[in-house]
């Protein structure tokens, strides 16, 4: 058995070498704490209703699910649905998709399960969210005017933009690059090339290319926002949306916790008394 | 009257004088069934497929009622399941945390086979009904993964079946006909949602049941390798075995309440497993316009899936050198005039098709066959292993090292799979692939070399 274990040992560290390097935007981690606050939910909720369902819909989603963060159908009623939908209704919107295609140049996907379909193996679809709704900057070469870090050329503009007020960023690209070759010296070489972008409030960019001598692929990026508390607030209020989006992605995922719980608790008794019967019957085989 | 005389009383005994073969069936298989009393817990894997087995049937049968195979309404149908369906979360998760968990308890219980040489004579055809399940159970995943209709059900279904249009001739019509379609659609789906809901369940029970009554005629065999058969008290009972009933059903029973933990633990704390139960890209629904920048399947498969894309041009030659390499050992070892015949020729088309650039076929098309030829080894193991002990337990010490060697090579091209290839990871997956296939092909010149312990007549049995 000792060998069979040493043979996984080996294949651990072979994989260990293997772990390839990240190309993609690091992903700030959501505060999850947030996922089971009452109160984050429903501003999530707000937020939702307010921004997101005019373009994109959350078919599978009834309204009055909402019951399940202490939302009662009067104040979902009042507060969140537009139009003359009913509680029972689920959230549609009236955009049609192929309106939308045209405008947009992809219908905006339904939200319904956004975050699980955001989840990956390399991270979570909470995270990934929360990173691209608050990675937006200005950049004048797009038809939106928007570009962002997590989704580069995304079809959706910043629809934060008018609470984040104006912000500079600034990007950083290492990458090999192909030089091409000279037409009488051999074939063509890979450089490292660092190409760092600044856009300005209004989407000028500057780049800069240095080659260099040594250093790793990758990408980075940093914000500067002009009202530093605007931002802050609507890193929060992302937060609570994405809060939202992750509850709505599996509203029973509370509830499978807790009966999770109790079913564990059971089959510890279930072991205790199967081992017990167990030995009290095989006593006599010797 | 020409009823049966009972010797049941009440219920029973009315029963058994209509229809003596339900309890003769409950004293073959059950209380008179006798089993080794040395079982450790890798003799648990058996019955617990056998849980899962049920519990694929009862939800999916569950499932089937909610569920809609149209190419417009299957991934809503599987979300309005998870939200509006009371309990449904809890039915959709029981099947799908029980599809990653039939793998695992199968492929450990295939395991054991290996550790212990349960396929070895007389339990040839035990194995080989195992090796016919364990396919069945393939292709009912592979039907059952495209139900969803999420992007990577999708994709993957896409991918897996255009592999048939490498065949030669008859490719391109056998993947339209498999299809129903140009591409995978609405007519697929409806065919897979038959085939995985009717169709091969009825093999898998079937075959289960075979597997169950060819175990039985032989005799389950232990970890020490002896037949205890060969010692039997004057009633032609054998004396290391025990009824199967009620010792080892108390004892799987037991063993159960562990299963449950694992798989309750996943079901309830962590159904996606980290995306590898349920993958990320499956909650978005199949959009024919838009490829996924990675397709993988589900991790069960990807073993196999490593060793098809490890299948490049180089390694195709590397492949025509391993066939001659065996080949040659294979003629020496054979005798008869036709057999060495036989291994010439299949050597000479092999080593031609991998090597001979006018003739040589498309590394695509041998990837498909090594692909094939990954999973359908395991049909040979009966025959492959030649040692001279069953046990593991009485096998030099370096046999162990090989079966652990296989047993990384195994997981590390599992791990590959799931992940888009690069360079290195293609060459670390065609040694595994080389490691995969050499220690079956090579196993009847390794299995019968090295010191062996000497093996007990009796099996060895500690008292609980």
């Amino acid at each position: 058995m000792r060998s069979i274990s040493q043979g996984l040992a080996a294949a651990a560290w072979v994989l260990t070498c293997l772990g390839a390097s990240a190309q993609e935007a690091r992903l700030d981690p959501w505060p999850a704490e947030r996922a089971a606050d009452l109160e984050a939910l429903q501003s999530g909720a707000r937020t939702f209703a307010n921004y997101c369902l005019n373009c994109h819909s959350a078919s599978l989603m009834r309204w009055n699910r909402l019951h399940d963060i202490a939302l009662d159908d009067k104040q979902i009623k009042a507060n969140l649905i537009f139009g003359d939908q009913r509680v029972t209704d689920t959230m549609t919107v009236a955009m049609n998709p192929h309106d939308a295609k045209l405008w947009f140049g992809k219908a905006p996907p339904d939200l319904s399960v956004i975050v699980r379909a955001r989840n990956a193996v390399e991270h979570s679809g909470t995270d990934y969210l929360y990173t691209l709704l608050r990675g937006f900057y200005r950049d004048r070469s797009t038809q939106t005017g928007w570009n962002n870090v997590v989704y580069p050329n995304i079809s959706m503009p910043n629809i934060f933009w008018e609470r984040q007020g104006p912000r500079e960023a600034t990007l950083t690209r290492i990458e090999y690059q192909d030089v091409p070759a000279a037409a009488d010296k051999g074939p063509s070489r890979q450089r490292l090339v660092q190409t760092v972008s600044q856009f300005d409030a209004n989407g000028v960019a500057v780049l800069n290319r240095t080659e260099l001598d040594q250093g790793e692929p990758g990408f980075a990026y940093g914000f500067r926002p002009v009202d530093p508390a605007a931002a802050k607030a609507v890193d929060s209020q992302v937060a609570d949306l994405v809060a939202y989006l992750n509850w709505m992605s599996e509203p029973a995922a509370q509830t499978r916790r807790r009966i999770g719980v109790w079913a564990i608790a059971f089959l510890v008794v279930f072991v205790g008394v199967g081992w017990w019967l167990n030995s009290v019957f095989w006593r006599d085989i010797r | 009257m020409g009823l049966h005389t009972t010797n049941y009383k009440g219920l029973l005994g009315w029963i058994d004088a209509r229809m003596p073969s339900l309890m003769s069936a409950f004293r073959t298989h059950m209380s008179e069934y006798y089993a080794p009393k040395n079982f450790n817990f890798w003799y648990f894997f058996g019955s617990f497929a056998l849980m899962v087995l049920v519990i694929q049937f009862v939800s999916g049968i569950l499932l089937a009622m909610h569920y809609k195979p149209d190419s417009n309404l299957a991934f809503w149908s599987v979300e309005f399941i998870m939200r509006e369906v009371s309990g449904g979360w809890f039915i959709r998760y029981m099947h799908s945390t029980g599809a990653s968990f039939f793998f695992i308890v199968v492929y450990l219980h295939m395991f054991r086979g290996l550790l212990y040489g349960s396929y070895r004579k007389p339990r040839e055809l035990v194995w080989v009904v195992g090796w016919l399940i364990f396919l069945s159970l393939m292709a009912e995943s592979f039907f059952g993964y495209l139900l969803p209709w999420g992007q990577m059900s999708f994709w993957g279904a896409q991918v897996i079946i255009n592999l048939f249009d490498s065949i030669p001739l008859i490719g391109r019509d056998l993947s339209l006909w498999i299809r129903g379609d140009f591409v995978v659609g609405d007519a697929t789906l409806n065919r897979f949602f038959s085939l995985h809901v009717v169709a091969v369940p009825l093999a898998l029970l079937a075959l289960v049941v075979a597997h169950i009554f060819a175990l039985h005629d032989v005799g389950s065999n232990n970890p020490d390798g002896v037949e205890i058969k060969d010692h039997t008290d004057a009633n032609g009972r054998p004396l290391d075995g025990i009824p199967f009933h009620p010792y080892y059903t108390v004892h799987d029973l037991y063993g159960l309440g562990f299963f449950f933990l694992a798989y309750c633990a996943v079901l309830f704390f962590a159904p996606e497993m980290g995306g590898v139960f349920l993958e990320g890209n499956n909650f978005s629904p199949a959009d024919p316009f838009q490829t996924p920048q990675h397709i993988a399947p589900l991790w069960y498969f990807t073993p196999y899936y490593s060793i098809l894309r490890a299948t490049t041009s180089e390694f195709v030659i590397w492949l025509g050198l391993g066939a001659l390499f065996l080949g040659v050992l294979a003629y020496l070892r054979v005798r008869k005039r036709w057999a060495r015949f036989g291994v010439a020729l299949v050597t000479f088309i092999v080593f031609i098709l991998t090597t001979v650039p006018q003739v040589r076929l498309d590394p695509k098309l041998w990837g498909v066959i090594l692909m094939a030829l990954s999973t359908m080894v395991f049909a040979l193991l009966p025959w492959l292993d030649q040692s001279p002990v069953r046990s593991i337990r009485y096998r030099p010490g370096w046999h162990k090292v090989l079966v652990g060697v296989f047993v990384a090579a195994f997981l590390v091209l599992g791990y590959l799979g799931m992940n888009p290839p690069t360079p290195v990871s293609t060459v670390v997956a065609q040694l595994c692939a080389a490691c995969y296939f050499g220690f079956f092909f090579l196993m009847p010149w390794w299995s019968r070399m090295g010191e062996f312990k000497p093996v007990p007549a009796r099996v060895t049995f500690a008292a609980h």
